[in-house]
């Protein structure tokens, strides 16, 4: 499969504002050192068409604004983004209607202020896709691909509930005929019961629109649900890419399986004890990572070069998939002669 | 073991200009010494209501309209400000959602402990803070005692929950009500507490209601459930039957909803429709619009009634049978 879209090399920095002692500081002409927050640290991946790619990570990996920086809604400091041959961004400017973004929040992603049906419409009008005379026909054949009735496009938002809303938020990302679709934490504000009713949708969609996504997610077990590849990110860099099956039956990366061993189960017998393998420690601050691996002081197998040499991208020995750690081929070997590293 | 905690036919109402809002709607159970209850179910079906009435924190326009709450032998329902004041804190305490929201973030960690513990009696400031470093490292907080002197906002949200913990512990109440205290918290964060939650529930024999969305987390916690829909309980039992084998179709679609009960890429099993509102709540069991099996007889209110080990609110409960078949 060729590479659909391909994000190379990307980076984004962010630089926080001063605070008033620091402002102060630098106006009486003492030496402000500039904090930086590396967000996403020279990230290459690339999804296959009809693909869907998952992301995931723990609250400030980088996963949001690296969903951002493929939308084209934030820029890369470094590194480019392209889609087929052609890039998304050039400048600071998006150039192309090919890719569309979910959000997480269906109650902040919507104006209040206009009906769901001109919202849904807006885009598509604007760039061609349809006509004025037929955006009303339009509109309402995309509201009932998302399983909401047409006559509701004339309702404000505030008169939908949660899934609704995101019904309505994926219409209008479709509505823009998009090939590429950023789905950015899409069922995380959704009851179970709800999350299950639009990640069915969701896989409707693409099976019968053969779309490309990229997926992003906290929660492991959605993306194992909707995830053909999934890429894990620690601190702003990936961790692990590979087929999604083989990462869950096999993580490579320690903080991988820290990750899988986190997440709670459902438990069906009386007698069954409950361990949890906690990782230890908390994930440290963006403004100031660790050197080295980025996961070694919480790592349970570093070694000294753990917190010296950063870990690049590698194939790991046997499988379909790459790892960033410097002890991944060790574990590899392990695996294989079905011991375990300590 | 003798029940702590003992809730009969509570109803939590909101009385509101659209509308009499029944957000408990008689709710009954009971808690053991040291045990663990989960109570699970979406938003709007009252259990964070259920939790606030045990402590007597419903605002007006709510009120507990009927029922009794009974902690240790003691009534609260009906009990005067000053009765509730003297036991929350100190017989029953309870820990929240969001513990930015919790924590004043004006005054210093150890101040804060301080006043917790001054609420229920007379204590100098060196045992004061003595037991405040105690419980800090209890829950998982290094250098304690110095961490005394820090604000909130210096801690992460993980900490902060941590200290939170540690408020709620300091008078070793018999009963902790916890509600979706790990929602908001990264699920490497969320395993730690919950592995320390049991260690210090099984070491202080505290009991606990944990609140929760998250039928995998109650699951590992958990050793008895009740599954709430619009202000009613609509299952309960031991945690692990209730999950093999649910009786209520309620139960079953939330189980069948989550993705780690498919293969990938096949379609969940999803529960049809919405939860209603609970301005109007259809008459009879609430559940019947969304059921699959729902007929004619569930127009008229179901009662939760036993089944073996577990209760069940619903006029046909089943599925049960099956589920064991296959466990077996």
């Amino acid at each position: 499969m060729s590479a659909f879209l391909t994000i190379d090399g990307v980076s984004k920095v962010f630089r926080p504002n001063l605070t008033m002692g620091e402002r102060i500081a630098a106006r009486l002409g003492s030496d402000v050192e500039q904090r930086l927050l590396v967000a996403v640290d020279t990230v290459s991946l690339s999804v296959a068409e009809g693909e869907t790619l998952g992301l995931v990570g723990e609250s400030g990996c980088g996963k949001s604004t690296l969903g951002r920086l493929a939308a084209g809604i934030l820029a890369p400091d470094a590194g480019s983004v392209r889609l087929g041959d052609r890039p998304i961004m050039e400048g600071e400017s998006k150039v192309t209607t090919r890719v569309q973004t979910v959000f997480q929040d269906p109650f902040a992603s919507l104006d209040p202020r206009m009906k769901v049906g001109q919202a849904v419409g807006e885009g598509p009008l604007a760039h061609g896709l349809t006509t004025r005379s037929e955006v009303k026909s339009y509109v309402e054949s995309w509201f009932a691909r998302v399983g909401l009735d047409p006559e509701q496009a004339d309702r404000y938002p505030h008169q939908f509930s949660g899934g609704q809303r995101q019904r309505i938020a994926i219409a209008r990302a479709l509505a823009m005929q998009p090939d590429l679709l950023i789905c950015d934490e899409p069922v995380a504000s959704l009851d179970v019961s709800i999350q299950a009713q639009i990640l069915n949708l969701f896989l409707e969609l693409r099976r019968d629109l053969g779309l490309t996504c990229l997926f992003i997610s906290h929660d492991l077990s959605v993306v194992r649900h909707v995830s053909d590849r999934m890429a894990v990110m620690y601190l702003g860099r990936i961790v692990e890419i590979g087929p999604a099956a083989e990462i869950f039956d096999r993580p490579a990366h320690p903080y991988t399986q820290a990750l899988l061993e986190s997440v709670p189960r459902l438990v069906l017998d009386d007698g069954e004890l409950v361990t949890f393998v906690p990782i230890e420690g908390e994930i440290p601050s963006a403004l100031s990572p660790p050197s080295g691996c980025h996961f070694s002081p919480r790592c349970p197998i570093a070694e000294d070069r753990c917190s010296v040499e950063v870990p690049t991208l590698e194939p790991f020995p046997g499988a379909e998939r790459k790892c960033a750690c410097h002890l991944a081929e060790r574990r590899a070997l392990a695996a294989s002669s079905d011991a375990w590293l300590p | 073991m003798t029940d702590v905690l003992r809730v009969e036919g509570l109803k939590t109402h909101f009385h509101t200009r659209a509308g009499v809002v029944k957000a408990v709607d008689g709710v009954s159970f009971s808690l053991a010494e040291g045990e663990i209850l989960g109570l699970v179910g979406e938003s709007g079906s009252g259990k964070t209501v259920t939790g606030f009435s045990l402590l007597g924190l419903v605002d007006p326009p709510g009120r507990i309209v009927e029922g009794s709450i009974r902690l240790k032998c003691e009534e609260l329902v009906g009990a005067s400000d000053a009765t509730l004041r003297a036991r929350r804190g100190r017989d029953i305490s309870m820990i929240f959602q969001d513990p930015i929201a919790t924590l004043n973030p004006l005054l210093t960690i150890g101040h804060q402990m301080r006043l917790a513990q001054a609420a229920h009696g007379r204590v100098s400031r060196r045992a004061a803070d003595a037991r405040s470093a105690e419980l800090l490292s209890r829950v998982g907080i290094s250098s304690a005692a110095a961490r005394l002197r820090a604000y909130p906002h210096e801690f992460s949200g993980g900490m902060r929950q941590r200290v939170a913990i540690a408020i709620a512990l300091l008078h070793s109440p018999a009963v902790i009500v916890a509600d979706e205290p790990t929602t908001a918290l990264d699920v490497s964060i969320q395993a730690q507490i919950l592995a320390e939650m049991k260690a210090l529930v099984a070491e202080t024999g505290t009991a606990l209601i944990w609140i929760s969305h998250d039928l995998a987390v109650v699951s590992s916690l958990a050793s008895r459930l009740l599954v709430m829909y619009a202000g009613r309980v609509v299952e309960s039992g031991p945690t692990a039957s209730v999950l093999r084998a649910p009786n209520h179709p309620y139960t079953e679609g939330l189980i069948a909803s989550l993705p780690s009960s498919a293969a990938p890429g096949v379609p969940l099993r999803q529960i049809p429709g919405t939860t209603p509102s609970l301005l109007a709540l259809p008459p009879g069991c609430p559940f019947a619009p969304r059921c699959p099996r729902a007929d004619a007889e569930c127009g008229v209110r179901p009662d939760l009634t036993p089944i073996g080990a577990q209760a069940v609110a619903c006029h046909h409960p089943g599925g049960a049978e099956l589920s064991l078949r296959q466990g077996a």
